[in-house]
């Protein structure tokens, strides 16, 4: 009668651990799901300062139609990527759009003085830097979440109710990750 | 990295063990010494408590006050809302309130109850006189005293060395006063009696040294830390190492610091004599040793 009650409570213990690293899985889940949300808002931080630094730079350089039209496109298509893939692609345009762009405007000197450029260069930089930043919590979340399924004994509940790992935010071109070559 | 944060997480947690041990040691033998029992440890606390309470509670606005920190807005110093603001994306809290403090000399500190109503301070000096790598490891060390609750932290240890100067206090009173019902004592005999009151007066005299040398582990501990978590934000250990040679090197005082809010800041701008018996006092871990370990991280390549 006695070792009945024992088993008992062992097992009613056993749930109850089971219950907390469950919950605690749906909680790094989630929190990697929201980091991911996050870098969205970033990017679209990025394309709303877009066409205000086109603006911008089109009251110095009007004739400049083909950069300003490239940056457009690119932007467009960003923010109508469908897939991550999609998505990816796009932003790899937009950044090399951006650049032609920030090329084209060392020619126009009164443009880089102009107090509405710099701020708008200003903002744009410390997107950037966020859009990273989030990125890079978002790989802290992913590896917490990963590591959980992984270790024992998360392991068992994670296999249990079938969780699955999430995938690294990662460069996919591999020219992405050429050293930025400046040459003057 | 990921080991130094470890282990500077575990070393605070067996600190505060320790702390709280010695509290209850100290609570133990002021009983049996002074008879009052359990309410002499309630009333420490309680009057601990309220001393310490408000200054935690409004611990922004008074730092902020005494510091002659100003509030800015992103239009005056945007750089410095871009880097704070980044940060607190990576480091998964709110973005803090920026203040400036004008003063050439390069400092900075974090406060806040917490990560909601949280601040950050830099000096004009800083601004000036780092670059954006140096900035931006100043800017996650801060963070990262905001993300671990630090201020907190430290609030609770000084409502412990509270308690623990008061008992003592009032232990040693009682033994001038030859008070407290010793009823226990005449029970167990005399020797036991008489070890414990020496065992009383000892730890009554040596007690608050003891709980202020505990606080100032902790503190040191928790520099350590918020280094290496710094560190983790960046993960770039080499911009922190540099601004604090930097600083460390930088021979003006900060005008408006003082003994009281001197261990916020992120290198004591207090600058004080060196000395092995100096450093136990120490807010703050000497550079040198900060700037290894940071140094360490960058060949773990972890």
């Amino acid at each position: 009668m006695g070792g009945m009650v024992v088993l008992l409570i062992i097992i009613g213990l056993l749930i109850l651990i089971g219950i907390g690293i469950y919950n605690s899985l749906i909680v790094f889940r989630n929190r990697c799901d929201n980091a991911w949300a996050q870098v969205d808002v970033q990017l679209r931080r990025r394309y709303d300062l877009i066409p205000n630094l086109v603006e911008t730079v089109k009251g110095y350089a009007k004739h400049e139609r083909e950069v300003f039209e490239k940056v457009t496109e690119a932007r467009t298509k960003a923010i109508s990527a469908q897939t991550v893939k999609e998505q990816g692609e796009a932003e790899n345009m937009l950044t090399g759009a951006l650049k032609s762009l920030f090329a084209v405007v060392e020619n126009y000197p009164e443009l880089k003085a102009n107090q509405n450029f710099l701020m708008l260069q200003e903002e744009l930089a410390g997107t950037e830097s966020k859009i990273a930043y989030a990125r890079q919590f978002y790989n802290d979340m992913v590896m917490k979440f990963n590591m959980k399924q992984q270790v024992f004994p998360s392991s068992i509940i994670a296999r249990m109710f079938s969780f699955k790992e999430k995938d690294y935010f990662e460069i996919e071109e591999p020219a992405a990750r050429e050293p930025v070559k400046v040459s003057f | 990295m990921y080991e130094q944060i470890t282990r500077n997480k575990l070393k605070s947690v067996f600190l505060v063990l320790f702390f709280v041990a010695f509290v209850f040691l100290l609570v133990w033998v002021f009983e049996e010494v002074t008879g009052w029992g359990k309410g002499g440890f309630v009333l420490a606390l309680i009057i601990s408590l309220a001393m310490t309470v408000g200054g935690y509670y409004y611990s922004d606005k008074i730092v902020l006050a005494i510091s002659h920190a100003r509030p800015v807005t992103r239009e005056e110093y945007p750089y410095l809302y871009h880097t704070v603001e980044g940060l607190a994306i990576a480091a998964g809290v709110p973005s803090p309130h920026c203040y400036v403090i004008d003063d050439t000399a390069p400092n900075a500190f974090a406060t806040g109850r917490n990560p909601k109503n949280a601040v950050i301070c830099v000096t004009t000096g800083l601004l000036q006189k780092m670059n954006r790598l140096e900035l931006e490891g100043v800017i996650a060390h801060e963070m990262s005293h905001i993300k671990y609750y630090d201020v907190l932290l430290q609030t609770v240890a000084v409502v412990m060395v509270g308690i623990v100067a008061l008992l003592s206090d009032w232990m040693l009173r009682s033994f001038w006063w030859g008070g407290g019902r010793r009823r226990s004592r005449e029970r167990s005999g005399g020797n036991a009696g008489a070890i414990l009151l020496l065992v009383g007066i000892v730890l009554a005299i040596l007690s608050p040294l003891i709980a202020q040398l505990i606080q100032l582990a902790i503190s040191r501990r928790r520099e350590f830390l918020a280094d290496a978590s710094g560190a983790m934000l960046t993960r770039y250990p080499a911009g922190l190492a540099s601004a604090l040679r930097k600083i460390a090197a930088d021979p003006e005082p900060l005008e408006v610091a003082n003994k009281a809010t001197a261990h916020l800041y992120i290198v004591n701008p207090l600058k004080n004599v060196g000395g092995k018996v100096n450093k136990l006092f120490s807010t703050h871990p000497p550079i040198e040793e900060r700037i290894a370990a940071l140094e360490k991280m960058s060949f773990d390549k972890t």
